[in-house]
């Protein structure tokens, strides 16, 4: 008798979307200059779902104006509390929309449903929900008496998580009183136009929000635009470099939020079915597409076997495919170039030696899908555990002592993040003093609150989001 | 293989060597699989699963005769104007109303319908271990062949370990081949996961069948993480031993909701060798109402009401 | 001429609208002694119930998140908004003020209560910290709730006293027993119809309107009470309610100034624990 799970599709009757969308400036859609168009697809059928604004330079200037005017004339003029209270209404207009939202950025970005509807969407509302309290609190936070918002922000986020990482950028600036243009990810804008028509029923001042489409080209011209104060980036390590040079000596200030190659690390008393419940929820929770994934499991070598065999047999239950079936645990791959570099960093791993394992799965023919894998026999030495691969690949490394563990840990440019396995509450606040990480998770993995400030260490960026610290970036602290 | 000797320092041992529960872990994880979303011919498929599984109940001090003669013929043919429907796995009842379940379920061609009693001072289990014999031979001798038993919590939680495994394995003698041993831990006075990981290893070490969450007459009962906990622990007893052992969770389950989300959780951690009714049985009463009333629904298309099941 | 439907004005225990145990209603009439309502006469029962409702919501609110209580305290707010205009005619009748003046007001007490909203879940992190002690552990600290308390508002004020006394106690995971403004207890009455249809669990907040003389000595003796706001107190009753609150070292504050999370820490109790770092 066996006992498969019918086709449980989540209905996309919910969602309206447009042939095609304009760019959102100053309170209203309008075309982009030149009318330039590129296409957004479902990555799990190809299919294209509309025609999205390519803003030119000429665009951004409009968009960064409409920011700076709404900014001197409305904005810093607005008393805090009323700031507060539109980001309150946007939180719950967001709550009330939130299905809506889950299906579009299930077939924008090609994540389950599930994640969507249980993760991604309750967070960005909690986000904008948290930060609408800040808004008239923040000589609390730490910057001062009388704390400044810089002015006008550019943000340029990504296509892991579109309509949170959306949120993890407008909710602190405008709580502290900057206005925004934001860029989203060229594969996933759709969110961030429906978060458009959320500014517009929520009756937020024309030019506070601005949203952008376009490529590299257009989060160039906002990153080097004179008018801007301040830059928020989430992305590759690589572009966050480039910014960081292209506004040298400008006197703009940047946070980045960059790339990592988390260790999570178990010791041989960790509770182990939790544990194997971490590691998967570690490297395939959206599909591996998260900078501060355990994508290097360091194990205890005296437990390296067993543990492994858990995990097989945990990760032979991942259900791939239709990312709006209910009941899919790994979605789709967000576009063709993702898989290839996925596809290309991992097959070093079968070159370099290490032990490759994938469980039976039918991917779909339509669509871009990798199954969940794991290479063991892996080491420090090989491009799989320097890499970031930004996929469901995890590579298992293995350890003696707990300062082999921390050692090999943080030999990484990366600092992002790191978790730790162990029933001993000593070790765990060790590891955690030893580990140079930003955030580090103990017992547990890829767990966010707007509460919990988040950000890394080294080369994994600069500054925090979320919690009290993560207002300091919006505000002028007397840094130059 | 022998795990355990029976003495207290080998018992010790063994459950020393278990791995902990990290409870926020295991209920994260029970909750996850909870969302899971059965559907059209996966959701008939389980609701008859489910009937099939129930330990139709009655443990009342007002039970009667007629009564259990009620709950039988619900037992074998639980919709009348319906005769696809599956019988339920057991009755179960306390021991002196096993011979009236057994006359009375031969009479109506519900010979393959066994009947389980309670025992060793269900639901408290505080009496002696000769008045526990005694509970259990009364139940055998007039036609159990399933006996579910209760461990001594009092023993557990002082640490009398010896004590609560040679209960079971007294009463797993005199079972012999007669009867098939299900073991109740009480997971609500145990509350910690932990203690439900080493319990469920205590009772399959001193031999127990199946192993069981609740008596069903405190709360909480058979809570999702508890279930889950106790899926790792046959999981784990299999892999250690080659012998399967079965999975009874009891109390608390009133609906086809919570009945499928049970399977779920079978099926995603022990594997679905688990899902018959020889390893996995669901303790309950009202819930066999509620399967019926979304089986009609999936067969007529519409939602029936309680006038259209039987009351017993 | 339509004769309109007058509204009853009982107390609020445990999510529910009971009459006093005793009977008792008392009159309160309008700036110009116009009749107006016959309020309940809240009883020492009556504050004993209250206090047992209270006792047994708080297990369930102070171990809700604080984001789930911040939820609430806005939605709270949203049913204010909602009852804008029926707060401001109780207001204009009881206070003798103008409209006008009625509905700043009103606007004043959504808006602290909205602040208050924001604070559930900031506090900790103001308020708490890490601390460097000297020697391989890590130590910290983190305010919590402290248990039921008793709350008198500022008597002169209709609404907003009472908003500015209850908001920060519940922020902070606390629960309340609010005895309101002996000349004013009409707002009191229609702010519990807020919150009984704001999601609030029953037994959070409980309101009595009666005698402050009578309710306060009660309040000041009830041994499972932890803390007392005494804003609205005489200064016999303040003394009073201290010394016999010494016999559980009641928690006993006096506010004068209104917005600051000092309310609000001033009923919550520190935590400081310590834990070893090592291998």
């Amino acid at each position: 008798m066996t006992f498969e799970y019918s086709p449980a599709p989540e209905s996309t009757a919910i969602v309206d979307i447009s042939a095609q969308y304009g760019l959102f400036i100053n309170g209203k859609f309008v075309d982009a200059k030149g009318s330039k168009t590129f296409n957004t697809i479902n990555p799990a059928t190809e299919k294209v779902l509309s025609k999205i604004a390519h803003a030119q330079a000429s665009d951004v200037d409009k968009a960064v104006a409409a920011a700076r005017t709404a900014y001197t004339k409305v904005w810093s003029k607005m008393a805090p509390q009323e700031r507060g209270k539109y980001l309150f209404r946007i939180a719950r207009i967001m709550q009330e929309r939130a299905r809506e939202f889950a299906v579009l950025e299930t077939m924008d970005n090609g994540k389950p449903i599930r994640e969507t509807r249980d993760i991604d969407i309750p967070l960005a509302a909690a986000h904008f929900f948290y930060h609408a309290g800040w808004a008239d609190k923040l000589k609390y936070a730490g910057a001062g008496d009388n704390p400044r918002p810089h002015g006008v922000v550019g943000q340029i986020i990504p296509w892991n998580f579109p309509l949170l990482m959306l949120a993890w950028k407008i909710a602190p600036a405008l709580a502290t009183g900057n206005t925004v243009v934001l860029k989203p990810a060229e594969t996933t804008p759709l969110t961030a136009l429906l978060f458009a028509e959320v500014c517009q029923q929520a009756g937020l001042p024309a030019g506070v929000v601005n949203i952008v489409t376009g490529d590299g080209a257009t989060g160039s011209a906002l990153v080097n635009h004179p008018d801007i104060d301040k830059i928020a980036f989430t992305g590759s390590t690589g572009v966050g470099k480039g910014i960081a040079r292209a506004i040298a000596g400008t006197g703009k200030s940047a946070t980045l939020e960059l790339g990592g190659k988390g260790a999570n690390i178990v010791f041989d008393d960790s509770p182990i079915d939790q544990t194997v419940e971490g590691i998967v929820s570690g490297i395939f929770f959206n599909q591996g597409h998260v900078c501060c994934a355990g994508s290097r499991l360091l194990v205890q070598e005296n437990v390296h076997e067993e543990l492994i065999e858990k995990l097989k047999r945990r990760i032979s239950q991942i259900r791939v495919g239709d990312p709006l079936d209910k009941n899919t645990d790994l979605g789709a791959i967000n576009s063709a170039a993702q898989l290839a570099r996925i596809k290309e960093i991992s097959s070093s791993g079968d070159t370099e030696g290490a032990q490759r394992w994938s469980p039976e799965c039918t991917l779909p023919e339509k669509g871009f899908w990798y199954p969940p894998t794991i290479f063991t026999g892996v080491t420090q030495a090989n491009r799989i555990a320097q890499e970031e691969i930004f996929g469901p690949v995890l590579s298992v490394l293995t350890f003696r002592t707990p300062q082999e563990a921390i050692d090999k840990a943080n030999n990484t440019p990366y600092g992002l993040s790191a978790g730790v396995w162990t029933e001993k509450g000593s070790r765990i606040l060790w590891a955690a003093k030893q580990l140079k990480a930003g955030v580090i998770w103990a017992n547990t993995f890829n767990k966010f609150d707007p509460a919990s400030p988040f950000g890394g260490y080294k080369e994994s960026g600069w500054g925090r989001e979320g919690g009290r610290h993560g207002l300091a970036a919006y505000l002028k602290g007397g840094e130059k | 293989m022998q795990l355990v000797d029976g003495t207290d320092s080998s018992i010790r041992r063994f459950l020393k060597q278990l791995p902990g529960v990290d409870q926020v872990g295991a209920e994260s994880r029970a909750a996850m699989l909870a969302t899971r979303s059965i559907k059209t011919a996966s959701k008939k498929w389980a609701i008859d699963c489910a009937i099939s599984m129930i330990d139709l109940t009655t443990l009342e001090g007002c039970d009667t005769d007629g009564k259990v003669r009620a709950l039988c013929t619900k037992a074998v043919h639980p919709d009348p104007t319906d005769s696809t429907v599956p019988s339920v796995g057991a009755i179960c009842v306390y021991n002196d109303k096993v011979a009236t379940a057994r006359k009375h379920l031969d009479a109506i061609g519900g010979q393959s319908i066994p009947v389980a009693a309670v025992s060793t001072a269900f639901p408290s289990g505080r009496a002696s271990l000769e008045v526990k014999k005694q509970d259990t031979l009364d139940a055998l001798n007039n036609g159990a062949t399933e006996i579910d038993m209760v461990i001594d919590r009092g023993a557990f939680l002082t640490g009398d370990l010896v004590k609560v495994f040679t209960e079971i394995v007294y009463i797993k003698e005199l079972c012999g081949d007669r009867a098939h041993l299900k073991v109740i831990l009480e997971t609500g006075e145990l509350v910690t996961l932990d203690n439900v990981r080493k319990a469920s290893h205590l009772a399959m070490a001193a031999g127990a069948d199946f192993i069981k969450t609740s008596t069903g007459k405190i709360s909480p009962a058979a809570t999702a993480p508890v279930v889950l906990v106790m899926l790792e622990a046959v999981r784990d007893w299999y892999a250690m031993t080659g012998i399967r052992i079965g999975v009874k969770p009891a109390g608390g389950i009133r609906t086809t909701k919570d009945a499928i989300k049970q399977l779920v959780l079978v099926r995603e951690t022990a594997g679905e060798e688990w899902l018959t009714p020889k390893l996995f049985r669901i303790g309950a009463s009202a819930l066999l109402n509620d399967l019926l009333m979304q089986r009609m629904k999936l067969r007529n298309g519409n939602y029936a009401g309680p006038n259209y099941v039987t009351l017993d | 001429m339509r004769i309109d439907i007058r509204k009853t004005y009982k107390l609020y225990i445990g999510g529910a609208f009971p009459r006093s145990e005793s009977g008792r209603t008392y009159e309160v009439k309008d700036a110009k002694s116009n009749f107006i309502a016959n309020p309940a006469q809240a009883s020492r029962k009556d504050l004993r119930d209250a206090v047992t409702a209270a006792r047994g919501a708080l297990g369930g609110w102070s171990s809700a998140t604080a984001f789930n209580r911040s939820q609430i305290l806005y939605r709270i707010a949203e049913m204010m908004e909602a009852r804008s205009d029926e707060f401001v005619e109780e207001i204009a009748l009881l206070e003798g003020v103008s409209r006008v003046a009625a509905k700043k007001q009103v606007d004043q007490a959504i808006d602290t209560w909205v602040w208050y909203c924001g604070w559930c879940d900031k506090i900790s992190t103001v308020a708490g910290s890490t601390n460097p002690i000297s020697g391989p552990f890590y130590n910290f600290t983190v305010p919590e709730s402290l248990g039921v308390v008793g709350i008198f508002p500022a008597q002169k004020s209709a609404l907003l006293g009472l908003v500015q006394a209850i908001a920060p106690v519940i922020a902070g995971g606390n629960t309340a027993v609010v005895v309101a403004s002996q000349k004013f207890p009409l707002c009191a009455v229609t702010l519990s119809e807020a919150l009984a249809t704001s999601d609030l669990p029953g037994g959070v907040v409980n309101i009595l309107t009666g005698i402050t003389s009578e309710l306060a000595p009660w309040m000041g003796a009830h041994m499972d009470v932890d803390a007392i706001d005494a804003t609205g107190l005489s200064k016999e009753l303040d003394k009073e309610v201290r010394v016999s609150g010494a016999d559980n070292l009641k928690r006993i504050h006096k506010f004068s100034s209104s917005d600051t999370p000092q309310r609000m820490l001033a009923f919550m109790e520190y935590k400081t624990v310590w834990h070893p770092i090592g291998i």
